[in-house]
């Protein structure tokens, strides 16, 4: 068998039970410590519901998903099937609206907030890094503070000065939302050219915070491959310092795609908090308000989303460096 | 450990993130008792720009914005460091027993870490403290603990099964020294260093943890800390009613409190790692 193929395989099971382990963990965390959520559930559903019809829809709606008589197994894998059916049951704050299609609402607006910025912020983080790293000196002095102080600031905080500055105080951009409320989604340019504008302040919250992170970890990687001997020994030869550089950074950048895959998770959440900021409406800003409403259906539909997503990012980032990274076929090629 | 200070104390970045520490620790620790007020107590009206009496001005509730950043400041650091703590513990006894004992409990053991590497720990933060009602301080930190030690297993499982077949650790085996008194003396003073770097970054993460979570709405309750000083901010428009006060000096507290705890693990690493010394 092709050896890559064997590896992606191998990352695709694994991944694959992970996914299974955190569905797992989406459905009995919340159950395990309080016991019975629909207590809970039911209780916040008819304090705020006067329609004695509308209630028991939505009860038996609740019923019908989680199966409650049924014993706690069970549920589970009822829940799991629902799952596999795309149905993540109906909202209590926007009842009837099922989850499912408020996700679908929600999505395209993270994905096109997140994936653009996560990928701007780490190019340009990493060469800045490396940048750095070969100046040395005052450069190095100035840009590293600068970038581990960036990169401490949680992107929320970063997002409401930023809002604040620009969005209110020198008014350049708007304070939030997707697109100009007055307006309806189409492909015109007048709204597209909205949505830019609404897009580009949460955007540049995010590119900061990633460029901060990534340079810090790619300055650290190349001093570590300037210092090897390679380098030395290319110099000796009299190799022209610019191509010196490129190898460097070949060599440097590698480990900070695994770096991309480690921290992702940790921006993506970031991000998604950044939303709320912006009242964006991606994922993060109804995590918000589902948690703030006690939506138990929207608030596990949103973490399966997110976890999701994180995973999904991890395997691609695994099976691109699988590709790029000469170790990693040489040892495909042992396997042989 | 004298001698490992004194190295330290050469290494600028390590001296600056320290000084910042102190700088941080010392106002919000001697302040309260200058100023021995309640700082929940509403002393001005909403918003109250900065004046000569309350130098950051008051929040929406009519709070002295700076006696509660104090507060804050304190809560998010006690929260930050028992989430170090606990995920430290956590992180070693793992890393330990995976490394040493290796074998099947090594499989398993990394099995789990590298899926909890991988699953978001922001979403097992929502889930557990969504189910959890009454959330005190202690109890945030031990969720944010529980989510954050695979990082640290994984490190020390990878050098403990590297120092396990190390000349010194089989003289110490066939010597007869007991599983314990091996793992105390002859692999623990090896990763120490390292440690204790993962510790003061657990503890920076801990402290972002609870601001996003706070900002969630999901933080400890009947206490103040400076993820939760932000959320009342945004709830209740701060930024709109241009209460700078409100939300710029917690942004900045946040940052400078991890950026210290940052610059101490650099200027540590580049002690213990030559090579990436520029």
């Amino acid at each position: 068998m092709n050896s890559y193929l064997k590896y992606f395989l191998k990352k695709f099971g694994w991944y694959l039970l992970t996914l299974v382990v955190a569905i797992t963990l989406n459905f009995f965390l919340p159950r395990m410590i309080k016991g019975n959520p629909v207590s809970v559930i039911v209780s916040a559903m008819s304090q705020g519901m006067s329609d004695v019809n509308a209630q028991k829809k939505l009860y038996e709606s609740y019923m019908h998903q989680f199966g409650l008589d049924k014993p706690l197994f069970q549920q589970y894998l009822i829940y799991f099937q629902n799952i596999l059916h795309g149905d993540f049951g109906v909202s209590f704050g926007n009842y009837p609206r099922r989850v499912s299609n408020i996700l679908a609402s929600a999505i395209p607006w993270t994905l096109g907030l997140q994936i653009p910025a996560i990928l701007i912020g780490w190019l340009l983080g990493n060469l800045l890094g490396a940048f750095t790293a070969y100046k040395k000196g005052v450069f190095d002095k100035i840009i590293f503070p600068a970038a581990l102080f960036v990169n401490s600031m949680p992107f929320f905080a970063l997002s409401i000065i930023m809002l604040y500055v620009f969005g209110l105080h020198l008014k350049w951009f708007p304070i939030g939302g997707g697109y100009g409320y007055q307006m309806i989604p189409n492909l015109s340019l007048s709204f597209i050219g909205s949505v830019l504008q609404h897009h580009f302040l949460p955007f540049i919250s995010i590119v900061l915070v990633a460029i901060g992170g990534q340079a810090i970890g790619m300055r650290s990687m190349s001093i570590y491959e300037l210092n090897s001997d390679y380098v030395l020994y290319a110099k000796l030869m009299g190799i022209r310092d610019s191509r010196v550089v490129r190898y460097v950074f070949r060599n440097a950048v590698l480990p900070q795609v695994t770096g991309l895959a480690l921290s992702i998770g940790t921006m993506i959440s970031g991000a998604l908090i950044t939303e709320i900021v912006f009242n964006y409406p991606g994922i993060g800003t109804w995590l918000f308000t589902a948690i703030r409403t006690l939506d138990f259906p929207l608030i596990s539909g949103c973490t399966l989303m997110i976890t999701l997503a994180v995973l999904a990012a991890n395997f691609t980032i695994e099976i691109i460096y699988g590709l790029i990274d000469p170790r990693v076929k040489a040892t495909q090629m042992e396997g042989q | 450990m004298i001698g490992t200070l004194r190295i330290l104390i050469r290494s600028p970045k390590f001296i600056i993130g320290l000084a910042i520490l102190a700088v941080v620790l010392g106002t919000v620790f001697v302040y309260p008792m200058v100023n021995t007020a309640d700082p929940v107590e509403m002393v001005a009206s909403g918003f109250d720009p900065p004046s000569a009496q309350y130098i950051l001005g008051a929040d929406n509730f009519g709070r002295d914005t700076f006696l509660e950043l104090m507060y804050g400041t304190r809560t998010s650091l006690y929260v930050g460091l028992i989430a170090g703590v606990f995920a430290t513990v956590v992180g070693l006894v793992l890393g330990l027993a995976a490394g040493y004992i290796g074998g099947l409990a090594d499989n398993v053991i990394t099995l789990i870490t590298n899926m909890f590497i991988v699953i978001p720990s922001f979403v097992i933060l929502i889930l557990v403290s969504v189910s959890i009602n009454s959330r005190s301080s202690t109890v945030t930190a031990l969720i944010i603990g529980l989510t954050s030690w695979p990082w640290t297993a994984r490190a020390v499982r990878a050098q403990t099964t590297s120092l396990r077949n190390r000349d010194h650790v089989n003289i110490a085996k066939i010597s007869g020294y007991s599983t314990t008194k091996i793992i105390l003396f002859e692999i623990l003073p090896y990763i120490a260093s390292y440690v204790v770097m993962a510790f003061i970054l657990q503890i920076a993460s801990g402290i972002l943890s609870e601001a996003a979570i706070s900002m969630l709405g999901l933080g400890p309750y009947n206490t103040v800390s400076l993820g939760i000083m932000m959320n009342w901010a945004l709830m209740f428009e701060a930024p709109a009613a241009g209460a700078w006060w409100a939300f710029v000096p917690t942004s900045l507290m946040i940052a400078a409190i991890s950026f210290s705890l940052f610059m101490m693990n650099t200027g540590m690493d580049e002690i213990f790692n030559p090579k990436i010394r520029n």
